[in-house]
């Protein structure tokens, strides 16, 4: 539990502009992630949160730093078992559901009884059985992101990046989505990275939660939950969910304001 | 309530179904046809009976396959150059974003003037015969493809790239199982408007320089006030052009109705 997954050491990000001064997103920052955590990260919005992602999922290359993934450095491509699901929905429309799922398997050359069983298995563990052969549009929101989390999921990755993976769904829906990533946590032993705007997602899901600055995003604090390993939703209701939710709010006020005021001034310039 | 509906008669399926819509449409369409020919009289609409069977002699008769042959080949021709170059282009001009920028007023400007004013122009070029057919027909027709091609590929959503990347799919397979598809459905709805459209444009290539092809013999059918003539190859058109379109319209909406 304890043993490092995945190490990020003065990671730093500067996107270069034409015509403007230089703008520093991200860092530096430093984390270790330990193996089978479930950490959440929440920020004021811009403050690079999933520039952060990016630069764990190797999506983009850090300017400065280095991300370490089981002791290997990642470098500007995606290592093999990382998960990302995303906020936007990411289903792909020509695709039935199963289809869907088994993308990513067929495109490492799975055989094909394995793609299925696979599938399957993943169909059953999202309660998607019933729409296998249904084509995204006719699902909801919240199915549609169950496919794209099943899709992640038959990788079998042991790392798994959420982006504001339940942004886009209601709030009772994503409670409930919250305790089947839960579930998924506990069956897999993944390590868990969510990004989240949602306070009450990032202290009700998480082992820790990571509390970014505004611009250039850095750590603030990192804040420990303390939950049993078989938390689910439940506990929002409880003092001590409380207590860490407003914990999370205190820190996150004044970096929020400051965001808004960025925001505020960039208008007017 | 529910004893008196249960008495009265429920309709047959056949009376919901599309196929009744469109027997009534074809009935009106076929009593306006005769109205139009009552009230106008021969010298200006035939009736449909009798356009039907001057069609059947027509397709019967030796001279009318020629004609046929060769608006169906400048036609083809056209197609295929408008669709293979339009999509070429459309795809660079959606992927290079500030090229396709510069491009996009100019190609609805073009998109958007009568092409007869080009013909001239046209016909110095390439002289009378079947090259200036397909290089008017292939004009009409390239346009709409590459505006909604270049649409198509503009608008495909950043995250299944990214999604498929997180996948490790890159290079050929990431253009084959998700470029492509993610494509297809606005690019067919191109290549359906650039078909009706480049069919128009050789037709009209014929009409206005050519010596042989349906477009010829129609203009030739004007200028002798033919009225059977007229009347039956307007009617071979518009079936063609017609059931082609519901064909591609069909597969249109089977498509965009996924996306």
């Amino acid at each position: 539990m304890s043993e490092a997954h995945v190490v990020l050491d003065g990671v730093t990000r500067v996107f270069a502009r034409a015509a403007q001064e230089p703008l520093h997103a991200l860092g530096p920052i430093d984390l270790t992630l330990k193996r089978g955590e479930f950490f959440a990260v929440v920020g004021p919005s811009g403050c690079g949160k999933s520039t952060l992602l990016d630069a764990i999922a190797g999506l983009s290359v850090v300017t400065d730093g280095v991300v370490r993934i089981d002791g290997q450095a990642v470098a500007g491509s995606v290592p093999p078992g990382v998960g990302v699901v995303f906020q936007d929905d990411a289903s792909f429309p020509w695709l039935t559901v199963e289809d869907n799922i088994a993308f990513g398997l067929r495109r490492q050359g799975v055989d094909g009884a394995e793609v299925a069983r696979r599938v399957a298995d993943a169909l059953s563990l999202m309660g998607l059985t019933d729409f296998a052969r249904a084509y995204p549009a006719q699902l909801s929101g919240g199915m549609r992101q169950r496919v794209c989390i099943a899709r992640t999921l038959v990788l079998q990755p042991r790392l798994i990046l959420l982006d504001e993976p339940f942004g886009a769904l209601d709030q009772q829906t994503r409670l409930l989505m919250g305790d089947e990533l839960l579930n998924l946590w506990r069956k897999t032993g993944a390590t868990i990275l969510l990004i989240t705007h949602a306070l009450d997602e990032a202290a009700m899901l998480s082992d820790r939660v990571g509390v970014m600055s505004a611009r250039p995003g850095r750590f603030l604090e990192i804040v420990e939950t303390r939950w049993p390993r078989d938390r689910d939703s439940t506990i929002v209701s409880s003092p001590e969910f409380g207590a860490a939710a407003s914990r999370l709010w205190t820190l996150l006020r004044a970096e929020s304001l400051k965001a808004m005021q960025h925001q505020a001034r960039a208008q007017t310039v | 309530m529910s004893a008196l509906e249960a008495q009265r008669p429920r309709a047959p399926s056949w009376l919901a179904g599309r196929g009744f819509d469109t027997a009534v449409f074809a009935a009106l369409v076929l009593l306006l046809w005769q109205g139009a020919h009552l009230w106008g009289g021969e010298v200006a609409m035939t009736t449909p009976l009798g356009t039907l069977l001057f069609t059947a002699k027509t397709l019967a008769s030796a001279e009318f396959w020629p004609h046929a042959y060769a608006t169906l080949s400048a036609f083809l021709i056209a197609l295929v150059i408008a669709a293979s170059s339009g999509i070429l282009i459309g795809a660079v001009l959606g992927f290079h974003r500030l090229s396709g920028e510069v491009a996009e007023p100019v190609l609805v400007a073009i998109y958007s003037i009568p092409k007869v004013t080009l013909y001239p122009i046209i016909l110095l070029f390439f002289g009378i015969g079947i090259a200036a057919e397909v290089a008017f027909g292939a004009l009409h027709g390239i346009i709409p493809v590459i505006l909604f091609t270049m649409n198509a590929v503009r608008n495909i959503k950043p995250v299944y790239i990214k999604s498929a990347r997180v996948m490790r799919v890159s290079g050929w397979p990431l253009f084959r199982t998700v470029l492509l598809p993610a494509t297809l459905p606005e690019v067919f709805t191109g290549l359906r408007v650039g078909f009706s459209l480049t069919l128009i444009g050789t037709l009209l290539s014929e009409m206005f320089g050519s010596k042989r092809g349906i477009g010829f013999v129609l203009m030739q059918a004007i200028g002798l006030h033919n009225m059977d003539v007229i009347m039956s190859l307007t009617f071979l058109l518009v079936a063609f052009a017609g059931s082609v379109n519901v064909l591609l319209l069909a597969i249109d909406h089977r498509l965009h109705r996924r996306a």
